[in-house]
C-alpha cells in the first residue's frame, strides 16, 4: 500500500478483483467439469464399480477445480500486477502475515479434506470396497447370491477357476451380465495385480493370500485384463480379453469349457483358497 | 549454435574490465577444468555407447524354414537342454535353455519369425528331465492343430503335471503345449548343448499363426534350478526360456 | 599405515614429489583400493559360499561373493581416499592430521576434503553426473516406448533401465539439494565456521559416489527387474543384478541417515548467538525438517535391504510366503521408509522456494510461522500414511479409511507452503528473474501434482489410477516438477556465490522455458496414458494408445534437450566466458550474501550475532535490518 508504483495511479483493489475473477471462473468452469467432462471421465460404466469410480473421479475433479483456478489465476494475477518494473529497486510492503486470513485458510483446508476423507470413506464401505482388493474378510460384503470367480496369477498369466462349476480353470475370464461376482486374487509364485480397467476392478495377487474384490457387471462387453504389478519379465506382456455375456450364454459356455478341460480338470489340486505349489522355495 | 561466437566476443568485452582480479589464477583453471571435462565427455560418450549397446542386445532372429512339400507352412526345430554349456554360453553354463535348428546348426535364440497366417510346424528334441508344473492345468495342450502332441510318435492332449519337462506357450496366440521330459533312469542323459545323440524325446505339434504381430513364449515350468520358486535366471532372461515369435 | 598416517600429518603437500603425490590419499589410490577390495571380496565370497551353498553353484551366480565384493571394494575405496587416517592415527597416539581442509587448489575437489564448501560442490557435480545417467536412462524408455511392442531394446534391459532410471533419481536425488546447497549454505546461514561432523560430511558424499557406481555396474551383472521399489518375492528370484540395487540403496540410507544426523546436529548445536529458532532461515528449517525424516526412515531402508540381502544369499525366509515369510512385509517395511522418503525428496524444495520469494518479491516471508509448521507438519504425518502405497493389496483392508484420512490431512500442511507462497507475492514488487521463474514453476507442478494425489489418495478412486502411469504422472509432478525444478532455482540463485561467476541470462531463460513446456506436455498426457490403462513399467501397450505415447515420448527429448541446453549454458557461462558475478547480484539480505566471494575457508572472521531474521524486505525500509557481519 505504501508502495506506489505510479503516484497518478491509485492501486487497484486487488484483493476484490482477484477475488472476483477466481470465483466467476470457478463458477463456469466447475459446472463445466461436472456436467460435461464428469460423464466421459474413465473408467467407463462397464459395472456398477467403474460408474461408481466416475463419480468419484467427478466429484473430486469438481473440488479440484477451484483449487486448481485459485492458484492458477493467482500466479497469472501476481505476474501481471505484482511485476518489478524493468531495472527497478522497489520494496513491497513489508506485511509478514495475517492471522484472520491464515486462520481461514487452516480452517477451509481442513475441512475440504475432512469432507473428502468421509466421502471417500462412505464410497468405500457402500460399494463394498468399491472394485478393489479388500483381503481375505472384507468388511462388508454385498447381498444376495454371488458367482465366485477365483483368478490364479503366475508368472506370466491368469488362470481362472470357477469353484461352483466342479472347480475348472479356463485361460479366459468370462462373467454373467448382471450378477454379483466375487474374485478371488492369489498368486503361485510372486506379486501381480488383477487389473480389469474398463470393470473398475483391481486387486493386487499376492502368494499365500486370497484378496477379494466385488464387480457387478451392467452390460455385455468385452473387457481388456492387464498386471498392474510389476512381476518380472513379461509383465508387460500379461494381458488376457475378458468378456461379459448373457446369464444364458455364460452358463453354455461355462459348459464347454467343462467339457474341453476335463482333462486338465482331473489333475487340478482340490478348490482353495490359496496354493503353495513345488517348489515352495528354490528350485532344486 | 550460429549466434553464439559474436555473443562469446561481446561478453568477453563487457566483463573484461572484471576479469582481472581472477583472471590469471583462473585461466589455468579453466584449462583444467577444459582438460578433465572433455575427458569426461569422451568417457561418457563411450560409456553411453557401451549402454546403449547392452540396452539393445537381442539373440538373433532365426527364420523358420519352409517344411517339407507335403504339409506346407513353415518349420521350427527346437530343442531343450538341462545345461547350455560353456561352448554357447561361458558365463551361464549350467543355465536351461531351448535352441534352435538353422542350417544344421544348433544357435542360441528365442526369436523366431514365422509368416502369418500359416501353419508352423514343430519338430522339438527335448533332452531335459521333469520337474512338474506349479499349475496343473497347463499340463493339457491347448491351441495346436487338433489340440494334440505327438510324443516319441504318440497322439495325447494332455501329460501327467509332475512329467512336465518344459512348456512351449505363445499366450497371446493360445498355444499351451507341454514337454514331457526324459525318465531320469535314462541312460546317456545329456550334460550340455548341443546333446546329439543322447537320450530324449521327440515332440510335435502344429500351430496356425494369426495376424501379424511380436508375441512372446515361454516355459511355465519351474527349471530354473536354485531361484525361487524356480523361475529366476534362464527363465527370465530372453534367450534360454523366454522368446519371441515374430508373426510377419 | 603408521607411516603414512605419519606422512599425511605433515601438512606440505606442495613440496613432495609426484610419485610420493600419487601413492597419498587421493582419487587414485582410492579406485585401487577400491578395484582391489572388489576382487580381495570376490575371492573370499566364492571361497566361503561356492561349497556351502549348493543353489549359489546352481544358478552361476554367486551373490555372496558380490555383495562382498561390493563391501570390501567400498571398503577400500574409502580407505584409498583417506577416511581412516584419522581415526588410526588416533589409535595410534599421534597428532590427528588436518590435511584434509588445508590443500588448497583443484585437487582438493578430487578427494577427501572437510571443507564444507567444496563437499558442497563436490555433491553438485556428483550428484549432476548421476542425475545425467538417469536422464539418459529415462531416453531410452521412452525411446522404446515409440512402439507398442518391445522393438528397440531387450524385455530384460527395459526392466533394468527403468529400476535404474528410478533407483538413480529416487537414491541420488534425495540429497539432490541437502548434498549441494545445505551442506554448502546451512553453516554460513546460521553463522557457523564448519558443519558439525566434518569428516562425516565428506563421508555421505563419497559414499554416495560409491553407490552411484555399484549401481550402473548392475548391467554387469543382467541388471534388476525390479523398479526401484524391489518389491518381493521377484528380488529374491532375480539374478546377480540385484545386489547392485541392494548395495546402491543401502549405502544411499546410510550417506542419508550421516547426512541428517549431521544436519541436525550442526543447526541445533552451531547457530550463532541470536539467531533463535524463529529467526532461522527456512530453507534451513526445512533442511532441518527433512533432516529429522531421514534418521527415522533411512534405518529402516537399511534394515529391509539387510533382510532382502539375507533371503538372496543364505536363504533366510522374511520374504518368502513358501518359507513362513510374507511378500507383505516387504512392502510394508519399503513403504515406510518410501514414503517419507518422497517427502525428503520435497520439503528441501519448500524451503529453497520460500527462501527465494522474499529476495525476488522484496517482501518478507508472509506467514513464517505457517510455513516452519507445514514443514514439520508434512514430515510428521508422512510417518503414517504408508499404506496408502498398498490400498488394493488387500493388507489391513479395513484400515483403509484411516490412511485415507491421513494421506488427505497432508494436503492441508502442504497447503501452508502454498499459502505462505502466495501471501508473499502478494502486492509485492516481483522480479521475474530465472530462479523465480522456477519458483513460480514449481507452484504450478506442486499443484498439479498435489491436486492428482487427491485422486490416488481417495481409495475407491485410486482403484483405477493405482500402478498406472497416472501415478507415474503424479509423482513426476511432485518429485521433478517439485524437486528438480527447485534444484535448478538453487543452481541459477547460489552458483554465482559458489563460484563467483554467473550463467548466461538469455541461455538460462531458453533453458527454463523449454524445460517448463517440455516437462508439463511430457507429463499432463500421462494422467492420460494412466486413466486410459495404461500400466507402468510396460514396454507393450495397446495400440490405440501409441500416438499419445509418440507425443510423450518427443516431448520427453525436447526436456532432455532442455537439460543440455542448461549444460551448455553450464560450460559456456562458466567456463568458456566466465561471466563474472556482482557480489550480491539479487540484492539479498540473507547472510550467504553478506560474506565474501569465494567465501574464506572458515567462512567468518568473527563469528556474526543476529538481530533479525533474514527477511528484513519492504517498506518501511528497516536499514541495517541484516545481521551484522564482521569481517564482511
Amino acid at each position: 500500500m505504501a508502495a506506489e508504483t505510479h503516484p497518478g495511479t491509485p492501486e487497484p483493489n486487488h484483493a476484490r478483483r482477484f477475488t472476483a475473477l477466481w470465483v466467476i471462473s470457478s463458477l463456469i468452469a466447475t459446472p463445466l467439469v461436472i456436467f460435461l467432462l464428469g460423464p466421459s471421465l474413465p473408467p467407463g460404466n462397464g459395472s456398477e464399480q467403474a460408474s461408481g469410480h466416475v463419480t468419484d473421479n467427478t466429484v473430486l475433479l469438481a473440488m479440484a477445480t477451484p483449487v486448481l483456478l485459485l492458484v492458477v489465476i493467482y500466479l497469472i494475477y501476481a505476474s501481471i500486477f505484482f511485476r518489478q518494473p524493468k531495472g527497478g529497486v522497489l520494496e513491497g510492503p513489508a506485511v509478514r502475515g495475517d492471522s484472520r486470513v491464515q486462520t481461514a485458510w487452516v480452517v477451509i483446508t481442513s475441512v475440504l479434506v475432512l469432507s473428502l476423507a468421509a466421502y471417500g470413506t462412505v464410497r468405500l464401505l457402500a460399494d463394498n470396497g468399491a472394485g478393489s482388493g479388500s483381503g481375505p474378510k472384507p468388511l462388508t460384503v454385498p447381498k444376495g447370491p454371488k458367482l465366485p470367480v477365483q483368478v490364479i496369477a503366475q508368472q506370466w498369466a491368469f488362470t481362472y477357476r470357477y469353484p461352483t462349476y466342479g472347480g475348472v480353470e479356463t485361460t479366459h475370464l468370462e462373467l454373467p451380465d448382471n450378477e454379483m461376482v466375487e474374485l478371488h486374487v492369489t498368486s503361485i509364485d510372486v506379486i501381480h495385480s488383477f487389473w480389469a480397467y474398463k470393470l473398475g476392478v483391481k486387486a493386487d495377487a499376492n502368494p499365500g493370500v486370497d484378496n477379494i474384490a466385488f464387480v457387478k457387471p451392467t452390460h455385455e462387453q468385452s473387457f481388456e485384463v492387464r498386471c498392474s504389478e510389476l512381476c518380472g519379465i513379461w509383465h508387460g506382456y500379461m494381458f488376457d480379453k475378458g468378456h461379459v455375456v448373457s446369464p444364458a450364454a455364460f452358463e453354455t459356455w461355462i459348459h464347454e469349457q467343462q467339457t474341453k478341460f476335463a482333462p486338465a480338470t482331473k489333475v487340478l489340486p482340490p478348490y482353495s483358497k490359496t496354493y503353495s505349489p513345488e517348489p515352495t522355495r528354490r528350485a532344486e | 549454435m550460429g549466434g553464439f561466437p559474436g555473443c562469446l566476443w561481446r561478453h568477453r568485452l563487457a566483463s573484461s574490465g572484471e576479469q582481472v582480479e581472477w583472471g590469471a589464477q583462473l585461466s589455468t583453471l579453466a584449462k583444467k577444468v577444459l582438460g578433465v571435462g572433455s575427458a569426461v565427455v569422451v568417457l561418457g560418450v563411450l560409456i553411453g555407447l557401451y549402454v546403449a549397446s547392452w540396452a539393445t542386445s537381442q539373440p538373433n532372429t532365426i527364420v523358420a524354414s519352409a517344411a517339407p512339400p507335403p504339409s506346407g507352412g513353415t518349420q521350427l526345430t527346437l530343442e531343450t537342454v538341462a545345461a547350455i554349456g560353456p561352448k554357447y554360453e561361458p558365463s551361464h553354463p549350467d543355465w536351461v535353455s531351448y535352441l534352435v535348428r538353422k542350417d544344421n546348426k544348433w544357435i542360441h535364440s528365442t526369436i523366431y519369425s514365422v509368416p502369418a497366417n500359416s501353419v508352423v510346424h514343430v519338430t522339438l528334441y527335448q533332452y531335459d528331465g521333469d520337474s512338474g508344473l506349479r499349475n496343473p492345468f497347463l499340463s493339457q495342450v491347448q491351441g495346436t492343430v487338433g489340440e494334440t502332441e505327438t510324443v516319441d510318435g504318440k497322439t495325447i492332449n494332455s501329460i501327467p503335471p509332475e512329467e512336465a519337462s518344459h512348456t512351449f506357450v505363445i499366450p497371446q496366440l493360445g498355444v499351451f503345449v507341454p514337454l514331457p521330459g526324459v525318465p531320469e533312469e535314462a541312460k546317456n542323459q545329456c550334460e550340455f548343448a548341443p546333446c546329439e545323440g543322447a537320450a530324449h524325446r521327440t515332440i510335435t505339434f502344429s500351430f496356425r499363426t494369426g495376424k501379424k504381430g511380436r508375441y512372446r513364449w515361454q516355459c511355465f515350468v519351474p527349471c530354473a534350478a536354485g531361484y525361487i520358486d524356480g523361475f529366476g535366471g534362464p527363465m527370465q532372461t530372453l534367450g534360454y526360456m523366454d522368446g519371441f515369435i515374430n508373426v510377419v | 599405515m603408521s607411516t603414512t598416517a605419519a606422512a599425511a600429518s605433515t601438512p606440505q603437500p606442495i613440496g613432495r614429489p609426484l610419485w610420493r603425490k600419487l601413492i597419498g590419499f587421493n582419487l587414485l589410490t582410492a579406485v585401487i583400493l577400491g578395484v582391489g577390495g572388489y576382487y580381495l571380496g570376490w575371492f573370499i565370497g566364492h571361497q566361503i559360499s561356492g561349497k556351502s551353498f549348493e543353489f549359489q553353484t546352481a544358478t552361476d551366480e554367486n551373490d555372496v561373493a558380490l555383495l562382498l565384493a561390493y563391501f570390501f571394494g567400498v571398503v577400500g575405496f574409502l580407505i584409498g581416499l583417506g577416511f581412516a587416517n584419522y581415526p588410526v592415527s588416533r589409535l595410534l597416539g599421534k597428532p590427528a592430521s588436518l590435511r584434509e581442509k588445508e590443500e588448497q587448489g583443484i585437487g582438493r575437489y578430487f578427494g577427501l576434503c572437510t571443507d564444507h564448501k567444496v563437499v558442497g560442490i563436490q555433491y553438485l557435480v556428483g550428484i549432476g553426473l548421476f542425475f545425467f545417467i538417469g536422464g539418459l536412462n529415462a531416453m531410452l524408455i521412452r525411446t522404446e516406448l515409440l512402439h507398442p511392442v518391445p522393438t528397440f531394446v531387450g524385455p530384460n534391459q527395459y526392466l533394468s533401465l527403468v529400476g535404474m532410471h528410478g533407483t538413480m533419481m529416487m537414491g541420488m536425488m534425495t540429497s539432490g539439494i541437502l548434498g549441494p546447497f545445505a551442506n554448502y549454505f546451512v553453516p554460513i546461514m546460521i553463522g557457523a565456521r564448519r558443519m558439525a561432523f566434518p569428516r562425516i560430511e565428506a563421508l555421505t558424499f563419497w559414499l554416495l559416489m560409491a553407490a552411484g557406481f555399484i549401481l550402473v555396474s548392475t548391467i554387469f551383472f543382467g541388471g534388476f527387474p525390479t523398479g526401484w521399489t524391489g518389491y518381493e518375492p521377484l528380488n529374491d528370484q532375480a539374478v546377480m543384478g540385484m545386489d547392485s540395487y541392494i548395495c546402491f540403496f543401502a549405502l544411499v540410507g546410510l550417506s542419508m541417515c550421516l547426512l541428517g544426523l549431521n544436519m541436525m546436529a550442526t543447526i541445533i548445536t552451531m547457530r550463532a548467538p541470536g539467531l533463535t529458532w524463529s529467526r532461522l532461515p527456512i530453507f534451513v528449517w526445512s533442511v532441518f525438517a527433512t533432516s529429522v525424516l531421514m534418521v527415522l526412515a533411512a534405518p529402516m531402508l537399511i534394515a529391509t535391504l539387510l533382510m532382502a540381502a539375507l533371503d538372496r544369499t543364505i536363504s533366510t525366509s522374511f520374504f518368502v510366503a513358501g518359507g513362513g515369510g510374507s511378500s507383505y512385509l516387504f512392502e510394508n517395511l519399503f513403504w515406510f521408509f518410501g514414503h517419507p522418503e518422497v517427502y525428503i525428496l520435497a520439503l528441501p524444495g519448500f524451503g529453497i522456494v520460500l527462501e527465494l520469494l522474499p529476495v525476488f518479491t522484496r517482501k518478507p516471508l508472509w506467514g513464517y510461522r505457517l510455513a516452519v509448521s507445514g514443514m514439520l507438519g508434512v514430515s510428521l504425518l508422512s510417518f503414517f500414511v504408508w499404506q496408502h502405497h498398498l490400498f488394493v493389496s488387500g493388507i489391513n483392508a479395513d484400515l483403509r479409511p484411516f490412511y485415507m484420512l491421513s494421506t488427505e490431512i497432508i494436503s492441508v500442511p502442504t497447503g501452508f507452503i502454498f499459502l505462505c507462497f502466495m501471501g508473499t507475492m502478494w502486492k509485492s514488487r516481483t522480479s521475474f528473474t530465472v530462479p523465480m521463474l522456477f519458483c513460480v514453476a514449481w507452484a504450478f507442478n506442486f499443484l498439479l501434482g498435489g491436486l492428482s494425489g487427491v485422486f490416488l489418495s481417495d481409495s475407491p478412486s485410486d482403484t483405477d489410477t493405482h500402478g498406472s502411469f497416472f501415478v507415474m504422472a503424479h509423482f513426476h509432478y511432485t518429485i521433478m516438477g517439485g524437486l528438480i525444478f527447485t534444484f535448478f532455482a538453487g543452481i541459477y540463485y547460489w552458483v554465482p556465490k559458489m563460484t563467483g561467476l554467473r550463467f548466461n541470462e538469455r541461455l538460462s531463460k531458453i533453458h527454463f522455458w523449454s524445460m517448463f513446456v517440455a516437462f508439463n506436455s511430457t507429463f499432463l498426457p500421462l494422467f492420460v496414458l494412466g486413466m486410459e490403462g495404461m500400466p507402468r513399467r510396460v514396454s507393450t501397450y495397446s495400440p490405440s494408445l501409441q500416438a499419445l505415447n509418440v507425443w510423450v515420448s518427443i516431448s520427453a527429448f525436447v526436456l532432455g534437450l532442455s537439460m543440455l541446453v542448461f549444460l551448455v549454458n553450464a560450460v559456456y557461462s562458466l567456463i568458456f566466458v566466465r561471466l563474472r558475478a556482482e557480489s550480491n547480484p539479487w540484492r539479498s539480505k540473507s547472510l550467504e550474501w553478506q560474506v565474501p566471494t569465494p567465501v574464506p575457508v572458515n567462512n567468518f572472521e568473527q563469528i556474526p550475532v543476529f538481530d533479525s531474521d533474514p527477511y528484513d524486505y519492504g517498506t518501511p525500509l528497516t536499514v541495517g535490518g541484516a545481521p551484522a557481519t564482521a569481517g564482511a
